[in-house]
C-alpha cells in the first residue's frame, strides 16, 4: 500500500512498538501532526517547550528501558530540543529525535525555521540523518532505533524534510536491519574475563565500582550475585544509584565529589578495584594523579573508547555488563577459591571506621528546615519506592546522598550534562510511562523555573508529578563553590524576587503548599501522596539558606582528600 | 608526540566527512592534513589523515573514529610499512637565471614544470612530506607565488589491505 512520508513515519514508529511520542508541533511537521490526529494507537504528549520534550522522553526512557521517542518542528523547534538531546547524549541514554526540515527545494536557501540540525546536533547524538528521498524514510527510522538501542545507547536524530512528509511510497517496514559500519562489541572476551577473575582473587582490598551502564545493562540482579558472592565492598556512581540497593551492608554510599567518605577512602585505599559500567568520570576521580595509587584496575564497559580514556586500566574487557557479569560470577560459582578471609575481613574492618565518621551527618536542631531532613522524608512516606527525578544543583546531591535507592531506574538524574530544568519534564515522562506509581521531582528554585511551564503539561495529562522544591533563595552550588572559593562573594547566586510558587502552582491548576517549619515536613508529602495522590502537588520548602553538600572532594584534591562537615 | 597516518574506508554520504573533522575539533586532536575521496567502489571514501599525539591520544583518536557509524574501517598506517605520498603545485617566479635554476631543482626532485608564462613557472611535485618540504627549503632564493599541497594519501605496503 502507497503511504504518504507522513504516514510512514507514524507506522514505523507504531512497529517500533512506541507507545508514546513527546513533541512540539510547527510548519515542517504538520504532515505528520496530521497523520498523528488520524490514528489511536501512538500517543502524543503535548509539551510546553521542545527542551522539555526531550526529557520527557529522556526520563521515560531511564524509567522504562524503552528508548524515548521525540517529535518537533524545524528550526527553533530543533535547537530547542539541543540542550535536552546533549543531556541524553552524555547520560548514554536511547532516544529518537524527529525534526522537522524545510522542504528539500528550499535547504540551503536561508528559508523561514531553517537551520542545519544535522550540522547542529552532530556533536551530541550518536548518529544522525537527514533523510533525502521518501523511499529511504522507513529504513532509516529503522536504523534510527537500531542506532539508538543497540551498544553504547544514545539519541539519533532523524531530519525530514517537509516535501518528503507529503510524497508516497510503498511501505514495508524492514525487519532486520544490517549496517555494514556498526558492529558494537557486547560479548566479552571470555580470556580478558578470566584474566579478570583471576586478578580479582588476588585482592586483599577490592573494591567494585559501578556506574550507569549497569543500569543501561539491566544488569542489577547480576552485580548484586557478583557482590554477594565476593563480599567485597560497592560503590555506585551518581548515574549507577540504585544498581546496587542502598540499604544493603556491602553498599558504601555513592563516591566522587560529594560522595562518601568510605566509598571515597575504599576506592583511594583498593588494592584491586573493579570498575563497571562507569568511565572514569572526572567528578568521580578527583585529581587523577592521585587516583587509587594502589589498585590495579579491572574495567569493563560496552565502549572501547571508555576504557583507558581517563584512567590506564589492567584487565580492560569491552563489552555489554550483564553478559560478563553472568561469565564471571559463572567462573566464581565454578571455583572453591574466594577472596582472602582475613584480608578481607581486616579490609571491612577499616571501612567501619571510615563508616563511623558518619560523614552524612547534619544538625537536626536548627529550628529550620534542612534540606537533607525533607529528603529523608520523602524516603519514607514513599517507603523509598518513589521514581525521583531531579534538577541540577544542591538539591540533586542531598537526593543522591539521603534518598537510599533500592531499584535501579528509579533515580533519574543529568549526571554528565547537568541540565537544570530536567527534573519536571523527566518526571512527567515518567508518571506516563508508570502511571500508578509515585512520582517526585527534587528541584530547587533555581532549576524550577527553567522548565516551569511544564506545570501546563502536568494538567493537560493529569500527571501527579509531585514536586519538591528545597527552596534556600539561592542558587545553592553555586552559592557554596562562592563561599568556599570566592570569599562569600555571592555574585548573581541570590534568585531576587521568586514568584510565590505556591501561588504559581494553583495559577496552573494544581495544588501549592509552602513549608516552613520542619515539623510541617512530614505531614506536607504524606498529604502529597495521599489525600492529593491524584494531583500534581507542588511543595515548597523554605530551607535554610546557607546548608551546604559535604563531604567534598575540592577541585584538584585526590580522593583521600575530603573536607568533611 | 608521534606522527601518525591514519586511514580510513568511510560512506561515501554527505556528512561523514564533517563528522570526522567535528569529532578532531570537539576533542582538540591535531590534524596536520586530511585528504579524502570516492574509492573504485563508489559507496566508500578513503580518508588518510595526518595527526599526532602521545600513544594514548592516538588510540582515543582511533577508538573514537571507529565509534562513527559511517567509519566502516580504520587502519594506523604507521604501524607497519607504508606508502605515503603527497602532491604539491607550486606556482614560482621564474625570470631570468631563476629559470634555469628552478628546472634544473625539478628535475632532480623528479618534478614536473606543468604550466609555463613569461615570469612564472608552475610546478608539480609527487613525493613524500619530507620531499616536498626540502624542495621549498632548497627554492631559497626563488620567489614562490603559491603553494598547493593535498596532504598525504597512503596505503599499506606488501599484502596488507584494507578493504570491505
Amino acid at each position: 500500500m502507497e503511504l504518504t512520508g507522513a504516514e510512514i513515519v507514524v507506522q514505523s514508529l507504531i512497529e517500533e512498538g512506541v507507545e508514546h511520542l513527546f513533541g512540539y508541533p510547527g510548519g515542517a511537521v504538520l504532515h505528520i501532526y496530521d497523520a498523528i490526529h488520524q490514528q489511536e494507537q501512538l500517543q502524543h504528549i503535548l509539551v510546553r517547550h521542545e527542551q522539555a520534550a526531550t526529557h520527557a522522553a529522556d526520563g521515560y526512557a531511564r524509567s522504562t528501558g524503552k528508548p524515548g521517542v521525540v517529535l518537533v518542528t524545524s528550526g527553533p523547534g530543533a535547537t530547542n530540543a539541543v540542550t535536552g538531546i546533549a543531556t541524553a547524549y552524555m547520560d548514554s541514554i536511547p532516544m529518537v529525535v524527529l525534526t522537522g526540515q524545510v522542504p528539500r527545494p528550499l535547504i540551503g536557501n536561508d528559508a523561514f525555521q531553517e537551520v542545519d540540525s544535522v550540522g547542529i546536533t552532530r556533536p551530541v547524538v550518536k548518529h544522525n540523518f537527514l533523510v533525502e528521498d521518501v523511499k529511504d524514510l522507513a529504513t532509516i527510522i529503522k536504523k534510527a532505533f537500531y542506532v539508538a538501542t543497540t551498544g553504547r545507547p544514545g539519541p539519533v536524530v532523524v531530519d525530514i524534510p517537509k516535501d518528503i512528509t507529503a510524497h508516497k511510497t510503498e511501505f514495508s517496514y524492514p525487519r532486520d536491519i544490517k549496517i555494514r559500519s556498526y558492529h558494537p562489541t557486547t560479548k566479552g572476551h571470555s580470556g580478558q574475563i578470566k584474566k579478570a577473575y583471576e586478578l580479582i582473587l588476588e585482592a586483599k582490598k577490592p573494591m567494585i565500582y559501578t556506574g550507569g551502564g549497569v543500569i543501561l545493562s539491566n544488569a542489577s540482579e547480576e552485580l548484586i550475585k557478583f557482590t554477594k558472592l565476593l563480599g567485597a565492598p560497592i560503590t555506585n556512581t551518581l548515574m549507577g544509584l540504585g544498581a546496587y540497593p542502598a540499604n544493603d551492608k556491602q553498599f558504601v554510599g555513592m563516591l566522587g565529589m560529594h560522595g562518601t567518605y568510605e566509598a571515597n577512602m575504599a576506592m583511594h585505599n583498593s588494592d584491586v578495584l573493579i570498575a563497571i559500567g562507569a568511565r572514569f568520570d572526572d567528578r568521580v576521580t578527583g585529581n587523577l594523579e592521585k587516583f587509587c595509587p594502589d589498585a590495579r584496575i579491572v574495567h569493563v564497559d560496552i565502549d572501547p573508547a571508555s576504557i583507558s580514556k581517563n584512567v590506564t586500566v589492567d584487565v580492560p574487557i569491552v563489552g555489554d555488563v550483564k553478559g560478563v557479569v553472568i561469565e564471571l560470577n559463572k567462573l566464581i560459582e565454578a571455583s572453591d577459591q574466594r577472596l582472602e578471609a582475613a584480608a578481607l575481613s581486616t579490609w571491612w574492618q577499616q571501612i567501619e571506621e571510615w563508616r563511623a565518621q558518619d560523614c552524612l551527618k547534619f544538625n537536626r536542631d536548627t529550628g529550620t528546615i534542612k534540606p537533607q531532613f525533607v529528603v529523608e522524608q520523602l524516603h519514607a512516606v514513599t517507603e523509598g519506592n518513589a521514581f525521583v527525578t531531579s534538577d541540577v544543583g544542591q538539591h540533586q546531591m542531598f537526593a543522591a546522598q539521603y534518598y537510599g535507592f533500592n531499584k535501579p531506574r528509579r533515580w533519574i538524574n543529568s549526571g554528565g550534562l547537568g541540565t537544570m530544568g530536567f527534573g519536571l519534564p523527566a518526571a512527567i515522562g515518567v508518571q506516563i510511562a508508570h502511571p500508578g506509581e509515585q512520582v517526585a521531582c527534587i528541584t530547587g528554585e533555581g532549576s524550577i523555573q527553567m522548565c516551569i511551564q511544564e506545570l501546563s503539561t502536568c494538567l493537560q495529562y493529569s500527571t501527579p508529578v509531585k514536586i519538591i522544591n528545597l527552596n534556600n533563595g539561592f542558587l545553592g552550588m553555586v552559592r557554596q563553590w562562592q563561599e568556599f572559593f570566592y570569599d562569600r562573594r555571592y555574585a548573581s547566586s541570590y534568585v531576587d524576587a521568586l514568584p510565590d510558587f505556591v501561588a504559581l502552582a494553583e495559577a496552573y491548576g494544581h495544588i501549592g503548599i509552602r513549608i516552613e517549619k520542619p515539623e510541617d515536613v512530614r505531614q506536607a508529602i504524606e498529604d502529597a501522596f495521599g489525600k492529593y495522590k491524584d494531583r500534581t502537588v507542588f511543595l515548597d520548602f523554605i530551607i535554610d539558606k546557607e546548608e551546604n553538600v559535604y563531604p567534598m572532594i575540592p577541585a584538584g584534591a585526590g580522593l583521600n582528600e575530603m573536607i568533611l562537615v | 608526540m608521534n606522527k601518525h597516518i591514519i586511514s580510513l574506508l568511510l560512506e561515501n554520504e554527505s556528512g561523514a566527512l564533517s563528522r570526522v573533522a567535528g569529532l578532531f575539533s570537539a576533542r582538540a586532536y591535531n590534524i596536520e592534513s586530511l585528504s579524502v575521496a570516492p574509492t573504485d567502489d563508489a559507496t566508500l571514501s578513503r580518508m588518510t589523515i595526518v595527526t599526532s599525539g602521545t600513544d594514548q591520544i592516538v588510540e582515543q583518536i582511533q577508538k573514537q573514529l571507529n565509534k562513527l557509524v559511517d567509519v566502516v574501517k580504520l587502519v594506523d598506517l604507521t604501524e607497519s610499512e607504508h606508502i605515503a605520498r603527497e602532491l604539491m603545485l607550486a606556482k614560482v617566479e621564474a625570470i631570468g637565471d631563476a629559470r634555469d635554476e628552478v628546472k634544473r631543482l625539478v628535475d632532480i626532485f623528479n618534478g614536473k614544470v606543468v604550466d609555463v608564462t613569461d615570469t612564472t613557472y608552475t610546478v608539480e611535485i609527487t613525493d613524500t612530506r619530507e620531499k616536498l618540504d626540502s624542495f621549498i627549503t632548497s627554492l631559497s632564493s626563488i620567489k614562490i607565488h603559491e603553494v598547493v599541497r593535498s596532504g598525504a594519501i597512503g596505503i599499506s605496503s606488501g599484502e596488507n589491505i584494507l578493504a570491505v
